[in-house]
């Protein structure tokens, strides 16, 4: 059998424990949505009333029953109905993801545009000072929190400048994509910078392992041009730990960067997801929660099959 | 998208036609740029109890009557009404002129239905609690109510001041349709709502109120504070609704930014569990009370942005602080009645806080921590999420807790479930007394103003005097807003009604 189908065949049996486990771990926090509608005033129904409402919310059948009705829709694709929003989850996550793709894509381009360049840059001047000035700005880089980049680059526009992009009123790529990239830049590079500084240190630490090999050297002595050595041989081998780390943060991405989402009041699928653990909506919480599941095994798959694709030597062949 | 490019279109259009000159000294009506951080959780009036719900709600539906911003009590849809002289009968006016979204008149069957639906058991309206005096509602015209209640009830008229007793469409509840569709009788007309993301409402041209200046509202959901202030900067917006007293106060720093503020009837307090271990002890409660300095906590924790208070937040009502219990801080006094309570070691407790509710809950907790540390009580903070403090706390599962509570104009309505021996909230409050018992059920019978006043002062100083909890001070509420946003006048209860009265003068 052929890894990628085998690695299909896991798909399944991981998306039932996600399920189980997000089931009974958004239940386990004290509080329903019925403290999360009323917070303190719930205090006031009267028994009857708390029971109307409990099975509004679907909550009067026990953990087993209500898995088990939730799980029978999902096998059928349906994830049941949002409570805070009053639609399908699948439509709430669908009106949510694009978004959130978007801003996967756009952080990435924009981390290894600026990433890859650098680390090779750095690498093939080892020691020196512009290797030195790389690594500090990727050191730094790394250790501000987005979030921290992400209000300041709010507060220099709105202060400095006294301009920002639309927030609030988020408008789609499909609807005009000029006002949805102002919308998006600020988030994008926020996101985009601080994975760009890991990306340079990858990629730098690969290129230069990779120079030292024999091949390379070889190559060298064959009297290739040192250019030509390195973005011909040596720089695909050294992409292969970038594109783990790339598809791995790429998954990260998909699920939404809630802290990022806050700032610049994005409605991604994070806060999305954020929202509706505070408000208790389980069938959101749920649905969400399998979703970026599913798409961040499908990204990982994807991972390993461009490594095969990059590096001929890697093959996912059975014994 | 169609729509924005034909409104800008004719925007444009009507700039060239007329000379951009023309357009730039007359104001100019549009829609109102609002933003907020934490947005409506639903539409159903008579079940939104949180804050965030009522604000938005109350911009559509509307009330019998409604407060001002003295907290009087003032016409809605009601524009008269008459108790009798036992006070057992309420006989309201309708307003003539009042009309649903849908241009049919409000009528006194709405109302009655409206009602019926807030008892209603199965609707679940948390609003219930505070109406089930009423034993029948008598509809002798299209345009009277009388509501029959079970005794004497005064507070009955200013519990009908909320959305939450809102008038709906008699059609609509039949139809199940409240909740999901819109057709309130207020300011403005709902067009749309994404949760968490985005409203716009429209001005309702035939409000029997008057004439609203503004178009509408486009109301944005920035869930974070700072960035509303640089969304204010920037001009993105006209109007945000601010919760945090550190960005608050930022704002009339900003140039061409003004800040609207108004003391709140909501009361910050100390909840004591007076059915936990040493704080079954009225003593030590009472040392708890003096040990703490209420002004050093609002001005390290609010900085200062605030007003020491008692249990009564309401001017109407309020006792001055220096005749409350221990109101000025006595380490003296509060580690002798330690000592009279056998506690003279102190002992170790746990207080929890709610993350972010209010935004200053974490930093109070710790001067709290602080001050009571000086008689020897060694306080644990335990930071809870929202949901998760609230379920601890409707199980009285505490020891301390650190409290934004909301206020009523009215005591009787403010502290009934807590402070009554059958009050909803009594389980969680765990203290009772004859006293408080008796005297608030003579605040609910007397008519007199002067004798009411007088019988609630009393109130206020046994409550304060048996400390089952520390009462601190009330803050204030906040709209920020661009310069050329006039009229918004704010209120006691945080509430946007004002939006109705604004105009731009850009």
């Amino acid at each position: 059998m052929s890894y990628p189908i085998k690695r299909l065949l896991v798909f399944p049996l991981v998306m039932l424990g996600v399920s189980i486990f997000v089931f009974v771990a958004i239940r386990l926090v004290p509080g329903d949505a019925i403290t999360a509608m009323l917070g303190t005033e719930s205090g006031l129904l009267t028994p009857k009333q708390r029971e109307a409402l409990t099975a509004y919310f679907g909550l009067d059948q026990n953990w087993f029953v209500q898995f088990w009705r939730w799980f029978a829709g999902v096998l059928q694709g349906d994830l049941g109905i949002s409570t805070t929003y009053g639609k399908p989850v699948m439509t709430v996550i669908l009106e949510h993801f694009p978004l959130t793709l978007e801003l996967a894509v756009l952080s990435m381009l924009i981390a290894l545009a600026i990433g890859i360049p650098a680390g090779i840059y750095a690498a093939t001047h080892k020691d020196r000072p512009s290797d030195l000035i790389v690594r500090v700005v990727a050191m730094v880089g790394q250790s501000t929190p987005s979030f921290v980049v992400g209000l300041l680059l709010v507060y220099l526009l709105s202060v400095g400048f006294g301009v920002l992009p639309e927030m609030g009123t988020f408008v789609p790529i499909t609807e005009d994509p000029i006002a949805n990239l102002a919308q998006m830049i600020l988030p994008a590079i926020t996101l985009g910078t601080a994975f760009a500084a890991a990306v340079i240190r990858m990629s730098r630490s690969a290129m230069l392992d990779i120079l030292q090999e024999d091949y390379v050297r070889t190559a060298r002595s064959k009297g290739i041009p040192r250019r030509r050595v390195i973005w011909r041989h040596a720089l695909p081998n050294a992409l292969i730990p970038v594109v783990t780390l790339s598809g791995v943060e790429f998954g990260y991405l998909l699920g939404g960067a809630v802290l990022v989402e806050q700032i610049f009041a994005l409605p991604g699928l994070g806060r999305t997801v954020l929202d509706a653990i505070l408000q208790r909506d389980y069938a959101l919480v749920q649905g969400a929660v399998l979703f970026i599941a599913f798409n961040f095994m499908v990204v990982n798959l994807l991972v390993d099959l461009a490594y095969a694709a990059l590096d001929p030597r890697i093959r996912f062949e059975t014994k | 998208m169609s729509k924005m490019i034909s409104k800008s279109l004719t925007t444009i259009g009507l700039a060239v036609a007329l000379g951009t000159t023309a357009l730039s000294g007359a104001a100019m009506a549009e829609n109102l740029k609002v933003a907020w951080s934490q947005d409506a959780t639903g539409l159903d009036p008579h079940k939104q109890t949180a804050f965030s719900s009522i604000r938005f709600l109350e911009l559509m539906y509307e009330p019998l009557v409604r407060l001002d911003k003295d907290a009087k009590i003032v016409p809605a849809l009601a524009s008269s009404w008459e108790f009798n002289d036992e006070a057992t009968v309420l006989t309201m006016k309708l307003d003539d002129g009042a009309k649903f979204h849908d241009g049919s008149a409000v009528t006194s069957a709405d109302v009655k239905a409206s009602f019926e639906r807030i008892l209603d058991e199965e609707v679940g309206s948390a609003a219930r609690a505070n109406f089930t005096a009423i034993t029948s509602i008598d509809t002798p015209d299209e345009k009277t109510v009388v509501f029959n209640l079970d005794g004497p009830n005064v507070p009955f008229l200013t519990a009908l001041a909320s959305v939450n007793a809102a008038v709906v469409q008699a059609s609509a509840i039949d139809a199940g349709t409240i909740g999901t569709e819109v057709v309130g009788s207020g300011p403005f007309k709902y067009e749309s709502w994404t949760p968490n993301s985005n409203a716009t409402l429209v001005a309702n041209g035939d409000w029997h109120g008057g004439e609203v200046a503004i178009d509408g509202l486009d109301i944005s959901v920035l869930p974070d504070e700072t960035a509303i202030l640089a969304a204010l900067r920037s001009k993105q917006v006209d109007f945000a609704l601010i919760n945090d007293p550190f960005v608050a106060t930022l704002i009339p720093q900003a140039s061409g930014l003004k800040l609207a503020k108004a003391p709140v009837l909501s009361y910050h307090v100390l909840q004591l569990n007076p059915s936990r271990g040493p704080l079954t002890e009225q003593k030590v409660r009472q040392a708890i009370s003096c040990a703490v300095d209420r002004q050093d906590v609002l001005d390290t924790a609010l900085l200062g942005e605030g007003a020491v208070s008692g249990p009564l937040t309401m001017a109407a009502y309020a006792t001055p602080v220096d005749e409350l219990f221990c109101y000025t801080q006595d380490l003296d006094k509060a580690k002798a009645l330690m000592a009279e309570a056998g506690y003279a070691d102190g002992f170790d407790m746990s207080i929890m806080a709610a993350t972010g509710e209010p935004p200053t809950a974490a930093s109070e907790a710790q001067v709290l921590q602080s001050q009571l540390s000086e008689i020897g009580i060694n306080l644990t903070i335990e930071m809870k999420e929202l949901n998760v403090y609230v379920d601890h706390w409707l199980k009285a599962n505490f020891d301390m807790a650190v409290a934004l509570n909301g206020g009523k104009p009215d005591p009787y309505t403010m502290y009934n479930r807590y402070w009554t021996k059958d009050g909803n909230l009594q389980h969680v409050a765990n203290y009772i007394d004859d006293d408080l018992d008796n005297l608030m059920a003579q605040g609910r019978e007397e008519t007199d103003p002067a004798k009411r006043k007088e019988i609630f002062q009393s109130f206020e100083k046994h409550l304060a005097e048996v400390s089952p909890w520390v009462w601190l001070y009330t803050g204030y509420s906040y709209a920020g807003s661009q310069d050329y946003v006039d009229g918004f006048e704010p209120t006691p209860t945080g509430s946007l009604f004002g939006l109705a009265d604004v105009s731009l003068n850009k």
